[in-house]
């Protein structure tokens, strides 16, 4: 099968520190996929080179097998990928349905659209519904409540949904429990099961190893600037994963990148 | 069912809501603070409606008379426009010291063109609205590409319009003999409609059609939308997908045009085309925006407020007038309205969720 991503020899240097160095990364279809690495290990670079963020000097990424080169997220969303940042990325005051549809709103048809440029909020706010409802969060009490009304695990799920309801390729998502008490996260790890459940697949940046085993397919450890290996979680232990990341101990022959 | 970590076992024994609401016994406060959140609109109409009335009671039938009330209007009506389009940069949580000295360029730009220079004044018109967004474009370009803060870039602006304007004026005014004979079409707005005794002048309702269009635009287009959520948190907003910079110097440039058209107003409101005119517009729009219940810290409040917060003012004078007070004493109450204004506000923001 051809893999979702599929990048080779992707090289990043800001100044005189390469954050990416000669680094591989493949994702494949329908797998949660976790992005592990010490504290500047270059995870969220290679993640941010993958999704546009930034731009790497060197190193090429292919999406299904295609070459792409993106110079922004917009242009990443665009193709169907979507991230959902640490901080959520959704705008307090404004509604749970005017977030979900932030940057490709729907317009009403016709003359009031076209000419009015008059927003569909029924259509946007029915569609909203619809994806809280399939992830199971269509507890809150309507969706035209400010964001800021939510609780944590309430705006995650609203990132998650939004991201889940626009992704056609992968979604990336960037430490979605760190924020999140052990309740919540484990409202957000069955989010993310449903979401591959539904076949896209996802790649979690994250430090919580409980939450990693749990729910990853195939776990990525990055240390010093690019890949070292990528490990079945069944094979092996969090000790063995944590011992790996830190360079306490070298990784099997057969894992290695 | 999946597995879970040995410590989380205990979690299903637990209470299972995690995306219920909680629903709290409320007290009256809370719930007036959560309603007043939802609609923040409701303040200044709350204000206006109350001062109406007490100063009915002070002022007495003079004071709620037809003739007065629609005075009043004429006399807010170009702060009104003002207040709309600082409405506009407020809510991205920028500011425009600036708006008061384009709408003054502008009128003595169209002034000059139409009265001296023999321009067809449609056609000074329309450079004059050029210019408005020319003015705007310059203010956003600043604010976005050279990253410069709104406060600092629009109080440079704000004196390099209002030296333009003396050097263009020669620091003279145009008198109204003059705009008359050449040029009358330029004091379209000053011309009125009676009804009963209230007379409405075209400048009251070209207020009122700009709060209208620029409502509709910031609640019922992506556009609008995107506005909002700038003022609210611009890197959110950025990462969610608006282009952030292009939605700002739209603003500042919808702004400009704005403060072109109240430039046209007011040459049918003052009758002459004066440099020195609204020297204080900046800080009466701001006064208004904030009355009208707009957050300076952005993304928070209906541009319609500012219309209330201007009709407010305009009452309070007015009313104070009327009732035999002192100028200083209305200048006094107009400072504490704003005061109180920001603390409600404040009030507001930090509603418990």
């Amino acid at each position: 099968m051809t893999p979702v991503v599929s990048a080779k020899g992707i090289v990043k240097r800001f100044g005189h520190v390469t954050a990416i160095d000669h680094s591989d990364f493949e994702l494949r279809p329908g797998e949660i996929l976790a992005v592990i690495g010490d504290n500047g290990a270059g995870k969220s670079s290679i993640v941010k080179a993958i999704c546009g963020a930034t731009i790497p000097d060197e190193g090429e990424i292919l999406i299904e097998g295609k070459p792409v080169k993106f110079s922004s997220p917009i242009e990443a969303r665009e193709m169907g990928i979507e991230i959902v940042y640490q901080n959520l990325a959704l705008s307090p005051a404004l509604s749970i349905a005017d977030n979900m549809f932030t940057g490709r709103e729907l317009r009403k048809s016709g003359f009031l659209g076209k000419f009015l440029r008059m927003l569909d909020k029924p259509a946007m706010e029915k569609f909203a519904r619809e994806k809280l409802t399939e992830l199971g969060l269509m507890t809150v009490q309507s969706i035209k409540q400010p964001v800021e009304t939510l609780s944590g695990g309430q705006r995650q799920g609203v990132a998650v949904a939004r991201a889940a309801a626009f992704a056609t390729k992968f979604i990336i998502m960037d430490e979605p429990t760190a924020a999140l008490g052990v309740k919540e996260s484990r409202k957000v790890l069955e989010l993310i099961k449903d979401v591959r459940a539904r076949g896209i697949p996802i790649i979690l940046i994250s430090h919580n190893m409980p939450h990693v085993f749990e729910v990853a397919d195939r776990i990525h450890i990055h240390r010093l600037g690019k890949r070292l290996c990528t490990i079945d979680p069944k094979d092996y232990t969090m000790s063995d994963a944590v011992a790996f990341m830190t360079g306490a101990k070298e990784p099997p022959a057969q894992d290695v990148a | 069912m999946t597995t879970k970590a040995s410590y989380e076992q205990v979690i299903d024994q637990g209470d299972n809501n995690v995306a219920k609401f909680e629903t709290r016994n409320q007290s009256l406060l809370d719930r007036v603070q959560h309603i007043l959140h939802n609609n923040p609109t409701f303040v200044p109409v709350i204000v206006l409606v109350i001062s109406l009335l007490a100063f009915w009671i002070i002022a007495g039938g003079r004071f709620f008379s037809a003739f007065n009330l629609s005075l009043i209007m004429q006399q807010v009506s170009i702060i009104g426009i003002l207040a709309a389009a600082q409405s506009l940069v407020i809510i991205t949580a920028g500011i425009d010291l600036s708006v008061a000295a384009i709408m003054i360029l502008m009128s003595v730009i169209m002034g000059n063109l139409a009265v001296n220079l023999g321009v067809p004044s449609p056609l000074a018109i329309v450079i004059g609205f050029a210019g408005g967004m020319a003015a705007g474009a310059m203010n956003g370009l600043l604010i976005t590409k050279i990253k410069l803060p709104p406060f600092i870039t629009t109080l440079g602006t704000w004196s390099i319009f209002f030296a333009l304007n003396l050097w263009l004026s020669g620091a003279q005014s145009i008198r109204s003999q003059d705009i008359d004979k050449n040029a009358e079409f330029l004091k379209f707005f000053g011309k009125a409609i009676q009804i009963g005794g209230a007379r409405i002048t075209f400048g009251v309702v070209l207020m009122i059609v700009i709060f209208v269009v620029l409502w509709y635009m910031l609640n019922k287009t992506a556009w609008g939308r995107h506005v909002y959520a700038i003022g609210d948190d611009t890197e959110a907003a950025e990462m969610s997908g608006i282009r952030t910079e292009r939605t700002l110097v739209s603003v500042y440039m919808l702004a400009g045009l704005v403060c072109a058209i109240a430039g046209w107003a007011s040459i049918g409101r003052v009758g002459s085309i004066s440099p020195q005119s609204f020297y204080e517009g900046n800080l009466q729009s701001i006064t208004a925006v904030v009355i009208g219940g707009i957050s300076l810290f952005g993304g928070r409040g209906s541009i319609m407020g500012a219309l209330f917060g201007a009709l407010i003012v305009g009452v309070f004078q007015s009313g104070l007038r009327m009732a035999g007070v002192d100028v200083l004493w209305q200048v006094f109450a107009i400072g504490w309205l704003i005061i109180i204004a920001v603390a409600i506000d404040q009030w507001i923001r930090r509603v418990s969720a």
